[in-house]
């Protein structure tokens, strides 16, 4: 940004390495549930998901936002920007997800109740 | 020249021309929509391999039990330390990435020059890391067994340990050559032959009676089916064809060939992005040390190269999770 550097810039590194302890502990967070897979988390299920996979994922996507808003400095870019690159990301993404998730599981029933035999 | 300049009673006005409404250069802008495809790319990666989740979900492997080597600990159960260390790695070379723009908006050349090359440390550790772990995966550590129908079957003991084909099959004398193209007949070569025939395997099954057989299934509890002694023996014989060692994009031995093809695929392009980065990463560290960007009078390029980095990194906590955690 040819243009911020006319004024003084004050340093970030003290943000950066805050960002960086938050990224850190949001992954061992995610480790240690991985090693330990609580059953209540295993065992309860919300919207055909995992109880622990909803967590793994919001954590991952938390993880995501401190990326590109502290790292790839999202947080100062316009709005316009902003939304360009999140939203469509953001829409698409979500509509892929659920039109594949949901014929996969629909392909899934298809082979348990078909007239083909896959283990043989 | 005055003369020439057409006035059309707009400047200053909102279509005028002239404006950036999004306040960017025009390089950061396009390094931001292309990694806006980039991410819509990967993330048709991860949906494809969730789709063959879904429709394979009795019957996936099971990560824990597949990615469970770390450097040093030969045999021991390390399951996602080794990845949870690239992660690591990644992020921290994602931070000192970012250390190294915020020095260049301090336009301290020295600084900037020191970060990016930690920066292109971590990056070629990872691009390592991620190496080791291809090679544990095509090489396997248990083997399997390949049944008709295209599944596989692998062995436990009577605690439920898996056992490898080695701790129990003895390959018997055999008359079979490898076929060359020096010694073969039309100049037509084969595949390696397998180390153990099927035979093998049943009499070496037959012969330690606390061997037990583990199908792919999964059961509601989301662990792998195990047949009685019974039942594995009767299964060997009827449904196994030959042995799978390790994994390669038709077969492997931890279950269904599409787990090893998308990991072939979505952890191979992610590394892939990683060379690129660290290249571009070289590129870069070599043009502010030979003071490129000190002459522009700013490090923008720093800015450009640190924000494809990111996203290197924003596209490993994604294969992270639904590779490894999920």
């Amino acid at each position: 940004m040819a243009h911020d550097t006319t004024h003084a810039y004050e340093s970030n590194s003290k943000r950066i390495w805050t960002v960086f302890i938050i990224l850190s502990v949001i992954t061992l967070v995610e480790v240690i549930l991985g090693i330990i897979k609580p059953e209540f988390l295993t065992d309860t299920y919300f919207i055909s998901l995992k109880l622990i996979n909803w967590i793994f994922i919001l954590l991952t996507i938390w993880k995501a936002y401190y990326i590109t808003w502290a790292f790839m400095h999202m947080e100062g870019e316009t709005k316009g920007l902003r939304r360009s690159v999140v939203w469509t990301a953001g829409f698409l993404i979500v509509y892929l997800l659920f039109i594949l998730l949901t014929e996969g599981d629909y392909v899934y029933e298809v082979m348990q109740r078909g007239q083909v035999a896959w283990d043989f | 020249m005055e003369a020439t300049v057409t006035r059309t009673g707009t400047e200053g006005k909102t279509w005028g021309g002239g404006n950036e409404p999004l306040k960017v250069s025009y390089g950061k802008m396009m390094m931001w929509f292309f990694i806006l495809s980039d991410a819509l790319t990967f993330s048709g990666f991860l949906a494809a391999y969730g789709f063959a989740r879904y429709k394979f979900s009795d019957s996936w492997p099971i990560a824990d039990e597949v990615f469970n080597h770390f450097p040093f600990l030969h045999g021991v159960d390390a399951p996602m330390y080794y990845v949870a260390l690239m992660t690591f790695i990644l992020i921290f070379s994602s931070v000192t990435m970012v250390l190294a723009v915020d020095a260049g908006h301090q336009m301290k050349k020295a600084k900037v020059s020191f970060y990016m090359l930690l920066t292109i440390i971590g990056g070629i550790v990872f691009l390592g890391s991620q190496a080791w772990e291809w090679k544990n995966f095509i090489q396997g550590t248990y083997g399997a067994i390949e049944t008709r129908g295209g599944n596989v079957l692998q062995v436990i003991d009577n605690e439920g340990h898996r056992v490898a084909l080695d701790e129990f099959v003895v390959a018997a004398p055999t008359l079979r050559v490898q076929q060359t193209r020096s010694n073969a007949l039309w100049f037509t070569d084969e595949p390696t032959l397998p180390r153990f025939t099927m035979e093998d395997v049943l009499v070496g099954f037959a012969a330690n009676p606390n061997l037990h057989i583990r199908t792919q299934e999964l059961t509601e509890t989301g662990e792998k089916v195990i047949l009685t002694r019974q039942a594995s023996l009767a299964k060997l014989e009827k449904e196994g064809i030959g042995i799978i060692e390790g994994a390669n994009l038709k077969k492997n031995e931890y279950g269904n060939p599409l787990f090893g093809d998308f990991f072939f695929f979505i952890t191979g392009f992610h590394g892939f992005h990683v060379l690129t980065g660290v290249l571009i990463n070289i590129i870069i560290f070599f043009n502010v040390l030979i003071g490129t960007y000190e002459r522009r009078g700013h490090y923008e390029m720093v800015e450009k190269v640190g924000l494809y980095w990111h996203f290197v990194d924003l596209v490993w906590v994604f294969v992270f999770t639904f590779f490894y955690l999920v």
